[in-house]
């Protein structure tokens, strides 16, 4: 510990006005040092957001997994009853719609999970110095659970509905990871706006909910013109359906469009940490100590 | 290990009176600090005042420095500018050393969890690695004086309690400079004790302070020199004696004379006049007396008469009793009276003394009179051993 602390001490850290865009390499530096820092506390915050949240429940864990069955389920009774018509899918529509919802699940819980986070912490950030990272970091680790929670869900999904296993099986992780890196990115650019409007927080449900019905979740993409854009331009879309593909199928069928996601979302998550980094201390001077 | 630990440089910081054009130079700011434009800092914009001017000063190992100044004067505001919660608007802060700040007790605790969760998870907050929070577990908990309930939902707890445990864990973290924004006044007189003394020892280990108080006796008692904060001005001070001395000259407005401090001189239904005090040079064991007039249009009964001598500083009352405390009562009639208030036998072996004496209507929901008076003593060598005090009071 002390060798620690003297170590900090001969480091003097400076404040001044100016903007730290200015010095672009010491803060990529501080970036990386701060985001290592951060994993004790964040390790912590995962566990006691963990703990807190089950010990006052008694269905616990359901919770993670029963919103998206139950979306799936009334698809499924809603098409089997010709009550709404897809174009055939080439998996089995209950498999297609249950792994579709639960998958949507996943990526809105990343689009709420920065703006969440650090609402949480706002009375500590007003009052505390602490690597900012750490929040970030924290929601992702919770993330990555629910993300474990619902792949035992998804494998039951498989096994009930008697889906043939493949060796493309085992590549999902990589696209499911995708997909929560997303959610993390587009919800981490709303933040910096979400702190200090509330406008944001109000209209995320309301524009998630429309996003599911522009997403093909619970239809397969259309392929006609117009319609096709849906899935087109909208980025969620080839990594769910990439990842219901090798869940059921083994393959993508449309790779092309999911690696361009792919490729774009790794620098929009990066610009988004960096707008996150400076806009914390610019939002806590605006709230209240 | 570097010998000044902060060096503050003109340090300013200005903030909005209105919230909704406040979050909107949120906005702005978070824009130009992107595009890395430094100049949107340097002047007012529509509605925005500096809370901070200017502010030099620096801290050396081992040092304490207070900060005073009513509420607003910026005090916390310069306190998250140190901690780096917020940039300063000019100037430039250079810290040299870990540094912590005594400001949210228990930061981050989860009502849900229990005591040893919730220790865990302050720690960390506070910058502690779980090793070390290992190490030192058991000197928080020991500390904090509530092993008993560590087991027990922090929701359980007293906000006493939960303070406590707090204080336990910042107290433990170590820093090279601590922030203390006013929080050493908390849980009983034991655990007050303990926290004072905490701080002396991590002052004689060489940490540097900086204190933020408004009671007086603290800030005098610990602080080499103080700060003080006043309408985004700010005084500094060698000796801290003259800047308490300024600091109270703020909430006199002005009417300082002599050591009397006139809070209140009556109100539009009743007139104090031709006030007349008795010698303020004493020897212990003399009297004090208060003669005044009063003109009332209205009857004022069952008045309280508050008498209160402190010693020296502030908290320290050597005395304190109402008119009730003699059973006697006190009307003020309307028309024009003579009024005398005695207090006998003053038995104080003190250089000086604060004598404060109030009169209240209405069971204390308006006070109509209210001096504070310095007494100088010659302090006797050998303590008489009584201080038995007696209070008169008579209307013509």
């Amino acid at each position: 510990m002390t060798q620690k602390t003297q170590q900090n001490s001969f480091q003097p850290v400076i404040y001044t006005p100016d903007s730290i865009m200015r010095t672009p390499f010491r803060l990529i530096c501080q970036l990386w040092k701060d985001l290592k820092n951060s994993r004790g506390l964040a390790w912590r915050l995962f566990v006691r957001d963990f703990s807190a949240k089950y010990r006052q429940s008694i269905f616990g864990v359901l919770w993670a997994f029963v919103p998206p069955i139950l979306v799936g389920l009334i698809f499924i009774v809603l098409q089997s009853k010709k009550v709404v018509t897809f174009s055939k899918t080439d998996i089995p529509y209950p498999v297609f719609a249950l792994v579709g919802t639960t998958l949507w699940q996943l990526f809105t819980e990343s689009l709420n999970a920065p703006l969440k986070s650090v609402q949480a912490a706002k009375s500590i950030l007003a009052k505390i110095k602490i690597p900012y990272e750490a929040l970030l970091l924290s929601a992702f680790y919770s993330l990555l659970l629910n993300f474990l929670i619902k792949a035992i869900v998804i494998a039951g999904i498989l096994v009930f509905f008697k889906v043939k296993l493949t060796i493309g099986l085992l590549y999902a992780p990589l696209t499911i990871l995708a997909l929560i890196i997303l959610g993390l990115a587009i919800g981490l650019l709303l933040t910096p706006i979400g702190m200090l409007y509330t406008d944001v927080s109000s209209a995320l449900p309301l524009l998630t909910q429309l996003w599911f019905f522009l997403t093909p979740v619970v239809y397969p993409p259309p392929k006609s013109f117009p319609l096709s854009l849906l899935s087109n331009l909208n980025p969620v879309s080839p990594i769910i359906e990439a990842s219901r593909d090798l869940i059921a199928k083994g393959h993508i069928t449309n790779l092309q469009p999911f690696l361009i996601i792919l490729i774009l979302t790794l620098p929009v998550l990066m610009i988004a940490w960096l707008i996150y980094r400076v806009s914390i201390p610019i939002i806590v001077e605006r709230m209240s100590a | 290990m570097p010998d000044t630990l902060i060096i503050a440089d003109k340090v300013s910081k200005k903030f909005c009176r209105t919230l909704k054009r406040s979050l909107w130079y949120g906005v702005r700011d978070l824009g130009s600090e992107l595009i890395g434009r430094n100049n949107s800092h340097k002047d007012l914009r529509k509605k925005e005042f500096w809370a901070i001017k200017n502010v030099s000063f620096e801290l050396k190992r081992g040092e304490t420095l207070g900060l005073i100044g009513c509420n607003g004067a910026g005090k916390t505001t310069l306190l998250r500018m140190l901690n780096g919660l917020i940039k300063p608007d000019t100037g430039r802060i250079e810290v040299r050393g870990r540094m912590q700040a005594l400001i949210a007790l228990g930061a981050g605790f989860n009502p849900i969890l229990t005591g040893r969760e919730n220790v865990y998870i302050n720690a960390s907050v506070l910058g502690l690695s779980k090793l070390e929070i290992n190490r030192k577990f058991k000197d928080i908990v020991d500390f904090s004086e509530i092993q008993e309930f560590i087991d027990t939902p922090v929701q359980n707890y007293s906000s006493g309690m939960r303070v406590r445990l707090g204080f336990a864990v910042a107290a433990h973290v170590n820093p090279d400079i601590l922030l203390v924004d006013e929080v050493l006044a908390v849980g009983d007189w034991g655990f007050q004790r303990k926290c004072f003394n905490k701080v002396g020892e991590l002052r004689e280990k060489g940490t540097g302070i900086i204190l933020v108080s408004h009671s007086m006796q603290v800030i005098s008692t610990f602080t080499d020199k103080a700060i003080l904060l006043n309408k985004g001005n700010h005084f500094y001070f060698d000796n801290v004696a003259m800047a308490i001395n300024e600091y109270n000259k703020l909430f006199s407005k002005g009417k300082v004379e002599s050591g009397i401090t006139k809070i209140c001189q009556g109100n539009d239904k009743i007139k104090f006049y031709d006030v007349n005090i008795g010698p303020t040079r004493m020897h212990p064991g003399d009297s004090f007396s208060l003669r005044m007039r009063f003109s009332s249009s209205i009857d004022y009964d069952d008045v309280q008469v508050d008498t209160k001598i402190m010693c020296g500083n502030e908290p320290d009352i050597y005395f304190q009793a109402t008119n009730k405390a003699y059973d006697k009562r006190l009307d003020l009639k309307r028309g024009d009276h003579k009024f005398e208030i005695k207090v006998e036998n003053i038995q104080i072996n003190n250089n000086n003394a604060l004598l404060s004496i109030s009169l209240w209507a209405r069971k204390r929901a308006e006070v109509l009179f209210w001096w504070r008076i310095r007494l100088d003593f010659s302090p006797m060598n050998y303590s008489v051993g009584k201080n038995a005090l007696n209070m008169i009071y008579q209307v013509d």
